[in-house]
């Protein structure tokens, strides 16, 4: 287990550290002086430029930079938005809730309708509410999410003017954006139970459990789910990536505070700063995701505790 | 040698081969031929989009301003007056064109590095391998943001950035390939006959691992589709003027207590296209091979 343990962690670092570095080379990367991207302004004066490259340090080698990046990085430091000279730690934390609140419901929201929608299929193959489910399921991964998010508005919004189509009034205003960054997730999570419950009902496991006499209730619940719940497990943590790169869209359609927004803003006005910073917290949270996936085998999977 | 005449010949008349037998069990599945051909009309309706388009595309019209769909505007009109219909069929060329040069580019960069991988292994395979799990490791969009920052906001960068970020699939599914294949003896028969690196390559190692590629690429166009209409969507990627279906929507967005077919066919076009290559892709794969996993 602590073999396991470590294993995952030596993967996740190595990621990190990659991420970061192609987050810092952007600003080597995009044509132009560096230093007069950090000025904004395309006219100043050549004492102004070296002025910035010596005082942000743009003269070392690059290996030194990068390190002094990954530094600052680790403290805190992300520098400062060029938009509105503040921090961009600062502007990050202002909306990561936001960003959170949407990903957690749209997670819970994917989760349960995936569950429920894939174990009725499942146990119910080849019947009406079979193929119910999966033209929904169809339908959920071919509908592009932001055109989705356009017809709940259409919907819920302006025709039946039952939810708000633009706010981030409390939990009213999550809904449609939650409910269209789920549906995807929702689809996918849906045919994979399905697909997995049916792998394990044909077990010769839960022949014996039937045979002696089960109720249908605990073959399914106490047997079959365990087992099928493996992959769901491993597809959640997959899907938590879809469900950030999502809210790049849904926060923008819904115009929701968030991460999601605040880099396609940046990238629009060109605030490198910000677009680095968000890059790389998203980055991250996403291989923290990941490896809480991993480690959570632990405790659900013995095999794994027992290697 | 006598024995195997009289087979050979048979076969050459009776059987066609792998894509005679696939093409058959291809227009079994009927689900692939209707997707095929739907696939087959927004191409065509692509292609012939001067001709086809009903009315002025560029030209403004304030007077026709935002109205509902007619037997003169099937589809309405959008805040300028232009036709709603005739900018889908427009739209049909910018986002299809541009789903195809962004899967190109994920085959080209991914096809590539995948043989040489797979064919010269060590630290050029190891190498490569991280860089891909690496990519593989993050959601698509993270890698395609960064490029857009870097090349600026606009269609050809969105394309770059779509093509990029598809790129490890390719990559892995060639690299696979290339080593089952480059194990077998035709190939050492080539090597040892004095053939060069590069000819043993292209000769002999491509043209086996192209079944999996044709059916990677079937499945990566509309996924590409869907990923150029959301930049575009999001103003990263095609700009106004342009007829993007993407652009469109975004464009609609403002004016959804209004004018809901704005907001309506742009996107029905997407899914439509989208669910219809999705069906022909399926088909083409489990009828080259029905045990392939992709």
């Amino acid at each position: 287990m602590a073999r396991y343990v470590r294993k995952r962690l030596a993967l996740a670092i190595p990621t990190i550290l990659l991420a970061s570095l192609v987050v810092f080379l952007m600003l080597f990367l995009i044509p132009g002086d560096p230093a007069s991207i950090y000025v904004g302004e395309q006219t100043a004066t050549p004492e102004r430029l070296a002025e910035i490259r010596r005082v942000m340090g743009l003269n070392r080698p690059l290996h030194v930079q990068y390190a002094d990046f990954l530094w600052r990085a680790l403290r805190g430091d992300l520098g400062r938005s060029l938009q509105t000279n503040r921090p961009v730690l600062d502007e990050i934390l202002g909306r990561l809730p936001g960003t959170i609140a949407l990903a957690a419901t749209a997670m819970a929201i994917a989760v349960t309708a995936g569950l429920g929608l894939g174990l009725a299929s499942g146990l119910r193959q080849n019947t009406l509410v079979d193929t119910l489910a999966m033209l929904v399921a169809l339908l959920g991964v071919s509908v592009p999410v932001f055109w989705l998010a356009l017809l709940l508005i259409l919907l819920f919004a302006v025709h039946l003017q039952w939810l708000p189509a633009t706010s981030s009034s409390g939990l009213r205003g999550l809904v449609l954006p939650a409910v269209s960054l789920a549906l995807l997730s929702a689809a996918t999570l849906a045919r994979l139970v399905r697909a997995s419950i049916l792998d394990v009902l044909r077990l010769d496991y839960l022949t014996t459990a039937r045979a002696k006499g089960l109720a249908a209730r605990t073959v399914v619940l106490r047997h079959a789910l365990p087992n099928a719940i493996l992959p769901v497990i491993t597809a959640m943590g997959l899907q938590f990536g879809a469900l950030l790169s999502g809210a790049v869209i849904t926060e923008t359609i819904f115009a929701r505070p968030g991460l999601g927004k605040l880099v396609v803003d940046s990238i629009q006005s060109k605030d490198l700063p910000t677009v680095q910073g968000v890059i790389l917290v998203l980055a991250g949270i996403y291989v923290l995701m990941n490896l809480l996936v991993d480690l959570s085998y632990v405790l659900i999977d013995p095999r794994i505790r027992f290697e | 040698m006598t024995e195997k005449g009289p087979q050979a010949t048979a076969r050459h008349r009776g059987a066609p081969g792998l894509w005679g037998d696939a093409l058959r069990r291809l227009a079994r599945n009927r689900g692939a031929v209707a997707g095929g051909a739907v696939f087959g009309l927004f191409l065509l309706m692509a292609l012939a989009a001067p001709l086809l388009s009903p009315h002025d595309l560029i030209r403004l019209n304030v007077a026709e301003s935002l109205e509902p769909p007619s037997l003169r505007h099937w589809l309405g009109t959008d805040q300028f007056g232009r036709d709603v219909l005739a900018r889908i069929i427009h739209g049909a060329r910018v986002s299809m064109a541009m789903g195809v040069a962004a899967v190109t580019i994920s085959v080209v960069l991914g096809s590539a590095l995948g043989l040489l991988s797979g064919y010269y292994r060590g630290p050029v395979d190891l190498l490569v391998m991280r860089v891909v799990d690496v990519m593989l490791a993050f959601p698509g969009i993270l890698l395609a943001l960064v490029i857009i920052a870097v090349l600026g906001p606009n269609l050809a960068s969105a394309t770059i950035a779509v093509g990029v970020s598809g790129m490890p699939l390719f990559v892995r599914v060639v690299r696979s390939s290339t080593l089952t294949v480059r194990a077998l003896q035709y190939v050492e028969a080539a090597q040892v006959a004095g053939s060069g690196d590069l000819r043993v390559l292209v000769r002999h190692v491509l043209p086996n691992v192209v079944t999996p590629v044709i059916v990677l690429v079937t499945l990566g166009i509309p996924a590409a589709i869907v990923a150029g209409a959301a930049l575009s969507f999001l103003g990263l990627g095609a700009k106004p003027p342009t007829p993007d279906w993407g652009e469109m929507l975004s464009k609609g967005r403002a004016f959804m207590g209004t004018a809901w077919w704005l907001s309506t066919f742009p996107g029905l076009a997407i899914a439509v296209v989208v669910l219809a290559i999705n069906r022909f892709g399926d088909g083409l794969r489990d009828a080259l091979d029905p045990r392939m996993t992709l």
